[in-house]
């Protein structure tokens, strides 16, 4: 054979007129994504303005006045948003003014107002950054783990309990410690389904919800009983100081090292999926069974393998909430972050990197959800309907493509006509 | 008029010109045969008739019209049909279910009407000989029966034209024999057909024209009958091709695998492999002829560690491995090049180089400690994507952009790339060009020679042929007899059909006139 691959040839003038596909099919992979959320906040848009009396109100009048129709919908929707983003990243204007006083009088107090709601989604995203990397590493081996949400809890369990059981550690042994306990209760918890599978091939869906609703009512039970605290509500006692996560700021701002080390593990579980024999022959069991299989593979150890890193990331997520932010756990403690990581997982494309900034943007949205509410009288049910249409969208991106007129990436099709 | 019309069709992906200018006309009632190397942009034409890819550039023409085909549903409107290589059948359904899939016909519009599309099938399936039943399950289908549902799936959405992509590829002989009559009898309706395929032979008895296709061009046409094989190797390959594998007699040494009273369930728990021995020695190929179901599958499986064995022992060089898991025989230097790539041989959305090391990514110098050696591990690609000359853009796309023949390449380099002392090789050139069977043919003989032992099985009778010092029949799950190089095609036929070795008639086991060396 002669010739060899054929080489790349700059590509001659395109006599096509201006086409969309053109420019998008090469980004394909994060564009999507991106179009989801937009389409998401559209549509969330659109709720906003339509539920507000309000705008129902000068629609009526749209023949009479058309233009105040517009404008009650354009104030509805910014006043949202405005509220929204405001209230998760704050105004730009306030942090500027607030870093000018401070380096002229040295006085932060300014600085610190401005940047609180930042700082907040910041503080909210750090247990979505490792519950979504424990669905995205389970995603990658090709499994299911529903079960984040009682892993989440287990963590947060073990890690209050390693944090107010032990007194008078210094922080270096207590802290690592008390993260410790969150792992080891995390990764327990997500190891029996694992192990399930891998030994009899129940499978992992159903168990991990049957692991969240154990995980659930043990809780319960333990909240009521040996880790209650003395008094009257299911809490447990308040941790050690040595065991919380530093926070960066003075009260009321919360941010903390969960946070630097949120960061830190993504890094390291890119590291682990793409930089080691170990992930790599998570990937391959994930991507193709049988060919892992063909090449000596062990399948059963990497489902278990998967889940306890899984659940081990999970179980940190709730150590990183408890030690970093809430000091102490009481019943009903999670507020669905399980669940939201399936989401986060799904729309960082069960990348780490992708996870974070999907963490972030979740964060952004659950920060100015409060004020949003408070401020535009917006429920913040409406974040959850926004969050709702952005996973369906990802989940489903021929919707995406048919709204944009995209054609599906042709590399993605040839899986099915190779010949 | 023809029917249909290609004109300036050009189709580049990142780094490739995949089609380039293709012209191609299609007549009423014609069967046009497209050849072409691996890689030529066969599929990709298909694919872009068929309405899967948009071209940079061309036109396409139906019945004098110029169209614009948006999609394969808009395809399918336009009377075009496409069997693809590899099937999308849904396993668990029956043949009822997997014509009506997309299509549905409904009773007041909710209720899906089997009754109806089952009788549209058996009518469909009486006129063109298909044989077909419309209620059994595809899983429990042989190969060549999914094929005819594929074609079935076809002319119930009334395609005057159909494109097969290497429609005999996974056939037995038998099986390609009446996928032949099927399609004259598409054709006396007065269908009209594109056909791939890389085996010359097939192209001279049923094509009414060719067209060969090298890097994405046009480089000629024929009819069949002014052109021979050697011929057409020529004309895709674009030099001399020797179809003859050129070898020395073996010099067998000891036993490097010896099966004794193997016994072997297949995936749903039947018996397979019935009381099987065999011995293959350093220094020699033994082929495996049989018809496709006896257990070659399953007797490969058994060995490589993808199935456990029911009985028996299997020694590899004088080790006991019937308990073994697939990595201890890997380790043990044993290479397999399985039968279905898509499934065991390639992980489709890894790339090239992560493929070129899936056996071995954990071993130095591929890893040190956990740690992978990224820039080894390209090294590695790159080298054996230049020796075994695969077709890809880059050694970072992902398999599944290769076309199928370069994806046969990739595992065949893998496998052929590592210190091995047993070769087990299952249809190991399915789907390859002339060249390239060329090469790997001559690959398994300098392996041979370098004093690997090799087992090679292949529903390609020359193949076996070509290749084998001994020929072991299989047939019904056991070796029903060896015989020596020189064995000829009709004496190997009659013992895969089942007749005793015993009542195999002289006449038989002379060598007749004609070569039968050919491979092609
Ligand atoms: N989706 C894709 N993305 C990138 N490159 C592609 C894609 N599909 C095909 N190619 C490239 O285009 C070229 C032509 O591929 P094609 O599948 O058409 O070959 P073919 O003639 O069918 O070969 P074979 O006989 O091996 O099946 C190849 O070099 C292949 O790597
Ligand atoms: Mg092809």
């Amino acid at each position: 054979m002669t010739d060899k691959t054929v080489k790349p040839t700059p590509s001659e003038k395109k006599d096509d007129k201006f086409d969309l596909r053109q420019i998008f099919e090469g980004s394909y992979n994060t564009l999507l994504p991106l179009l989801a959320i937009f389409t998401g906040l559209v549509i969330g848009a659109i709720v906003i303005a339509g539920t507000d009396a309000t705008v129902i109100a000068a629609w009526k009048n749209f023949f009479q006045a058309p233009g105040a129709a517009f404008a009650a919908t354009w104030t509805s929707i910014a006043t949202a948003y405005g509220a929204l983003f405001g209230g998760s990243l704050g105004n730009p204007r306030d942090i500027v003014a607030g870093f000018q006083t401070y380096f002229s009088t040295g006085d932060n107090a300014a600085l610190l107002k401005a940047i609180y709601p930042i700082t907040e989604s910041l503080t909210t995203a750090t247990p979505y950054i490792f519950a979504g990397l424990a669905v995205a590493v389970g995603f990658r081996c090709g499994l299911f783990n529903i079960g984040a949400e009682g892993q989440f809890f287990m963590g947060a369990l073990g890690s209050v309990f390693v944090g107010y059981s032990l007194q008078g550690l210094p922080a270096f042994i207590h802290l690592p410690l008390a993260l410790l306990g969150g792992i080891a209760a995390g990764a327990l918890w997500g190891a029996i389904p694992g192990y399930l599978k891998a030994k009899f091939g129940a499978h992992e869906v159903v168990n991990t919800i049957m692991m969240n609703w154990i995980g659930f009512r043990l809780s319960d039970w333990l909240l009521n009983g040996p880790m209650k605290s003395p008094g009257f509500r299911p809490v447990t006692r308040n941790i050690a100081e040595s065991a919380q996560l530093p926070h960066f700021f003075p009260d009321p701002l919360r941010v903390n090292w969960g946070f630097i080390l949120a960061l830190l593990v993504a890094w390291l579980i890119y590291w682990l999926l793409f930089k080691t024999t170990i992930g790599f022959e998570i990937r391959t069991v994930g991507a193709n069974p049988d060919a892992a299989k063909y090449a000596g593979v062990n399948i059963v150890r990497n489902f278990v393998l998967a889940m306890v890193i899984s659940g081990g990331l999970a179980g940190l997520s709730g150590a990183s909430q408890v030690l970093g932010v809430d000091h102490w756990v009481g019943q009903g403690f999670s507020a669905g972050y399980g669940f939201d990581a399936i989401a986060i997982a799904l729309l960082g494309k069960s990348h780490p990197f992708g996870v974070v900034l999907a963490a972030l943007l979740f964060g952004v949205l659950r920060g100015g959800a409060t004020r949003m509410q408070s401020l535009a009288g917006i429920p913040v049910d409406i974040i959850s309907i926004i969050q709702g249409l952005v996973i369906v969208f990802v989940a489903a991106p021929d919707i995406i493509r048919w709204l944009y007129r995209i054609r599906p990436a042709e590399h993605k099709q040839a899986l099915q006509s190779r010949g | 008029m023809p029917v249909l019309e290609l004109r300036g069709i050009t189709k580049t992906f990142p780094g490739v010109k995949a089609n380039q200018d293709i012209d191609l006309t299609l007549e009423k009632g014609e069967i046009h045969a497209l050849l072409g190397e691996n890689g030529a942009g066969k599929t990709t034409l298909m694919n872009i008739l068929y309405g899967l890819y948009k071209p940079d550039k061309g036109e396409i023409l139906i019945n004098d019209q110029k169209v614009d085909i948006e999609g394969p549903n808009d395809a399918i409107a336009r009377g075009i049909g496409m069997v693809h290589q590899h099937f999308m059948l849904v396993p668990v359904m029956t043949v009822t279910e997997n014509v009506m899939l997309g299509n549905e016909t409904t009773k007041s519009g909710v209720l899906l009407d089997r009754e109806k599309v089952t009788q549209r099938i058996r009518e469909i399936s009486d006129r063109y000989g298909l044989e077909v039943d419309p209620n059994a399950y595809i899983k429990d289908l042989p190969v060549g029966i999914q094929q005819r549902v594929e074609i079935i799936k076809v002319l119930y959405r009334q395609a005057d034209i159909l494109i097969l992509d290497e429609p005999t590829a996974v056939l037995t002989p038998q099986e390609v024999d009446g996928l032949f009559k099927i399609i004259h009898s598409l054709i006396d309706s007065g269908k009209s057909l594109i056909f791939i395929t890389h085996k010359l032979k097939e192209v001279l008895h049923i094509a009414n024209r060719i067209t060969v296709l090298r890097l994405g061009q046009v480089v000629g046409s024929a009819i069949p009958g002014e052109v021979d094989e050697q011929k057409l190797a020529e004309m895709m390959v674009g030099r001399e091709v020797n179809l003859v594998v050129e070898k020395k007699v073996a010099q067998p040494k000891e036993a490097v695998l010896k099966v004794k009273d193997l016994h072997v369930n297949d995936e749903r728990g039947n018996p397979a492999v019935n009381g099987l021995n065999l011995d293959v020695h350093a220094g020699e190929v033994v082929g495996v002829a049989g018809v496709q179901g006896n257990g070659q599958t399953e007797l490969v499986y058994a060995l490589t560690g993808l199935l456990p064995l029911k009985s028996g022992t299997i020694h590899l060089n004088g080790k006991d491995i019937h308990k073994a898991t697939p990595r201890q025989i890997i380790e043990q230097g044993v290479a397999h090049v399985p039968e279905d790539r898509q499934k065991h041989g390639l992980v489709l959305s890894f790339p090239l180089l992560d493929n070129m090391v899936l056996c071995t990514y954990y071993k130095p110098p591929f890893a040190k400690g956990v740690n992978m050696q990224d820039r080894v591990i390209a090294e590695n690609g790159s080298m054996l994507v230049k020796q075994f000359d695969v077709r890809t853009p880059s050694i970072f796309v992902a398999a599944s952009t290769l076309s199928g023949g370069n994806q046969q390449k990739v595992i065949v380099a893998r496998e052929f790339s590592r210190p091995i002392k047993l070769l087990i090789a299952s249809q190991p050139t399915r789907g390859l060009d002339v060249g390239s069977i060329e090469y790997i043919h001559s690959r398994i003989i300098e392996k041979r020679d370098e004093g690997t032992a090799v087992l090679v099985v292949s529903s390609e009778l020359d193949e076996i042929i070509a290749l084998s010092d001994r020929i072991a029949v299989m047939y019904r799950g056991k070796i029903v007899d060896i015989l020596p190089a020189g064995a000829t095609k009709e004496h190997l036929g009659l013992l895969m059909a089942g007749v005793k070795p015993e009542d195999i008639p002289d006449s038989a086991k002379k060598k007749s006139a004609g070569p039968v060396e050919k491979v092609f």
